[in-house]
């Protein structure tokens, strides 16, 4: 743990939501992928394991009221923002009681009462929408955040540099976090980018920009509640860019032969939940009892979301075209 | 009843929506201190203020994304692209989220944003400031798509289009800008229905837009053949006024389609698919339709004229279909 991080009040209850929260979104996913193979969950399923520190981290700098806007890799941050995780499993199951009534899966997840809006399976395409829910709420004078995740895929596209200039130029509250996890799909950083800091891109639009170890928890959330007071005191929008590593791959289809599995095996050495576990453990935050417990509550709550997904019930095909148009215009 | 030009009607539009709603405002492309491209806008700055005049950057993605956010975020934007040729940049945010949100959230999301944009040919702009490309966006469910070709729609529809819950697109035909007419301050104007402007019984042309003079004027060069044309304005794209169509086509038996997009896969095509599908026997000639020609808008004015919908080609069409 870096000398920053030691600031935040690690209290044992704090270690253990860190903890908590990370493996909420690391056994969810474990059975996403074990219920995939079963053809329970069908479609993409685009898996988040290894970048749960991420979301963990950011997700603790941010109020209920704050909005947050995810891309096609989302499940945790669904589940963080307070998406509960039957609606989420039987959204992946397709069934009606999912959170976007079936008609989104894995990768558009939806939830108006969080303020989840989405669940964006463009590359890019939520980061204009980002802006535009500050923009809102700039216009509106509510004192509210909108934190906008993509990966740094999204750094090649149009629609970053137009977003981020139009947040910075307007001055409008996107927390913008770039979830660089070094490859676009397959491919790798430094063949998709000629400036491979994608902080320092965000950093020529005069944003606020840090660029921070996305595998560890505490330094994430340190950072991103540095960028959120940096963003309420100056009236502007900030950047992380949060270095990470996904250890499974791209969505289920991928093969991966564009990395070794080597290279991988390094990564899940330096794994988030790895980490912090054993650092917290080391240094008598939490001991194998409060390990033992959370995996218990993850277990059952995981299992819980099962169960409510196969009990779930399939929409009526009458229903087809719902939600298409508002059915009763004002 | 004021005389006022279709620009003067749409500028009227937005600043009654603005005086009426302090959610709504208007960003785009030289709105603000230009006064916007075909001067819609001029005024309503020193007006409303740039908060709610709000001048963008070029980039056509990210404010109409913007826009799609804001009102995801409680607002009432009208976002407008300066014409349909550069909303092709925007198009993803149009379809990927404006029209697919509220399904993939399972209706939890709606997104009550309106997009203005100029379409279509005749000024010599050439190919990539001459294109008509609503037919595309009727293509897409999920959003309304409006086609104003009256001085009194130009004033009309941007309330209704402001009260929708969805994604309302309005293409505003730019030849159509300095036309006027003397219209009423109050009017509201039905955005769900099409509108006979020329009683007939001979034939059935039905039209929409910039095309719509061009068709009125076939209309009167029939009459004076003692040919009694009804005149269809669809106003409405997407969803299209099916009983509208098969109510005139049945009435009149003959039926030519003007529209001034492309003619392979163009909403002419549709509406012909669908009056085959639904009023085939009441149909004594095959139907016709006229398009512009399967070529990018040239710059020379009289390719361009050739290229376009003319009063000429309908009439010719009109005759055909009548074995004249």
């Amino acid at each position: 743990m870096s000398k920053a991080a030691l600031k935040v009040r690690l209290t044992r209850e704090h270690c253990r939501t860190l903890l908590h929260q990370m493996l909420r979104v690391r056994r969810f996913e474990e059975k996403c992928a074990e219920l995939y193979t079963q053809e329970k969950i069908r479609g993409f399923l685009h898996l988040y394991i290894g970048q749960e520190a991420v979301a963990t981290g950011v997700m603790q700098a941010l109020g209920p009221e704050d909005a947050v806007v995810a891309t096609y890799r989302e499940h945790g941050h669904a589940l963080l923002k307070g998406v509960s995780a039957e609606a989420i499993m039987a959204e992946m199951y397709g069934k009606q009681e999912g959170c976007s009534r079936g008609r989104g899966g894995s990768m558009h997840l939806f939830d108006a009462r969080t303020r989840f809006y989405g669940g964006n399976a463009i590359v890019a395409g939520g980061l204009p929408i980002a802006v535009g829910l500050a923009l809102a709420d700039k216009l509106a004078g509510r004192q509210r955040v909108t934190a906008c995740f993509f990966g740094e895929g999204a750094a090649a596209e149009g629609e970053f540099h137009e977003s981020l200039n139009l947040a910075a130029l307007w001055r409008l509250p996107v927390l913008f976090v770039c979830e660089n996890n070094l490859y676009a799909m397959g491919t790798a950083l430094d063949l998709s980018e000629s400036e491979t800091s994608i902080a320092a891109k965000a950093a020529c639009y005069r944003i606020g920009s840090e660029t921070v170890d996305g595998m560890d928890v505490v330094a994430v959330e340190v950072a991103a509640r540095r960028a959120i007071a940096a963003l309420q005191e100056a009236g502007a929008p900030q950047f992380l860019e949060c270095r990470t590593y996904r250890f499974r791959a791209h969505s289920m289809y991928d093969p991966q032969l564009y990395r070794t599995k080597d290279e991988v095996e390094q990564w899940k050495e330096r794994g988030p939940i790895k980490r912090f576990q054993e650092w917290a453990l080391a240094s008598g935050e939490l001991h194998a009892n409060d390990v033992h417990e959370i995996e218990k509550e993850v277990a059952l709550e995981v299992a819980q979301a099962v169960a409510v997904a196969e009990a779930g019930t399939w929409e009526p095909v009458e229903h087809l075209l719902r939600h298409v148009g508002a059915e009763q215009r004002i | 009843m004021t005389q006022v030009s279709y620009r003067e009607a749409v500028r009227g539009a937005i600043r009654m929506a603005m005086q009426a709603d302090e959610r709504v405002f208007l960003m785009g492309e030289d709105v603000g201190h230009y006064g916007g491209c075909y001067a819609v806008s001029q005024g309503l700055l020193d007006e409303f203020g740039p908060e709610r005049i709000r001048d963008t950057p070029l980039s056509e993605s990210a404010f109409t994304g913007a826009g799609i956010g804001a009102a995801l975020g409680g607002m009432r934007p009208i976002v407008e692209v300066m014409t349909c040729n550069f909303s092709l940049l925007s198009i993803d945010q149009i379809m990927n989220n404006a029209a697919t949100i509220r399904h993939m959230s399972g209706g939890q999301f709606t997104v009550p944003v309106v997009i203005r944009m100029a379409t279509g040919g005749g000024r010599q702009l050439a190919a990539q400031h001459s294109h008509s490309l609503e037919g595309w966006y009727a293509h897409i469910p999920g959003i309304r798509v409006l086609a104003p070709a009256t001085v009194e729609d130009a004033a009309g529809m941007l309330a209704p289009a402001l009260d929708d819950p969805d994604p309302v697109l309005i293409f505003e035909n730019a030849l159509l800008y300095n036309d006027t007419a003397d219209v009423d301050d109050a009017v509201a104007v039905d955005i769900d229905h099409a509108v006979i402007r020329r009683e007939g019984s001979d034939i059935s042309l039905i039209t929409y837009g910039g095309s719509l003079g061009k068709t009125l004027a076939a209309a009167e060069e029939l009459a004076a053949q003692d040919i009694s044309a009804e005149v269809l304005d669809l106003r409405i794209l997407r969803p299209l006024d099916e009983a509208a169509i098969l109510a005139t086509v049945s009435k009149t038996q003959r039926c030519v389609i003007v529209d001034e997009g492309w003619r392979s896969g163009s909403l002419a095509a549709e509406i012909m698919a669908r009056i085959i599908e639904h009023a085939f026997w009441t149909l004594d000639a095959p139907l016709a339709r006229v398009c512009s020609e399967e070529v990018p808008v040239p710059y020379a004015r009289h390719l361009e004229e050739a290229a376009l919908p003319s009063t000429e080609k309908i009439v010719a069409a009109a005759l055909a279909v009548l074995g004249r």
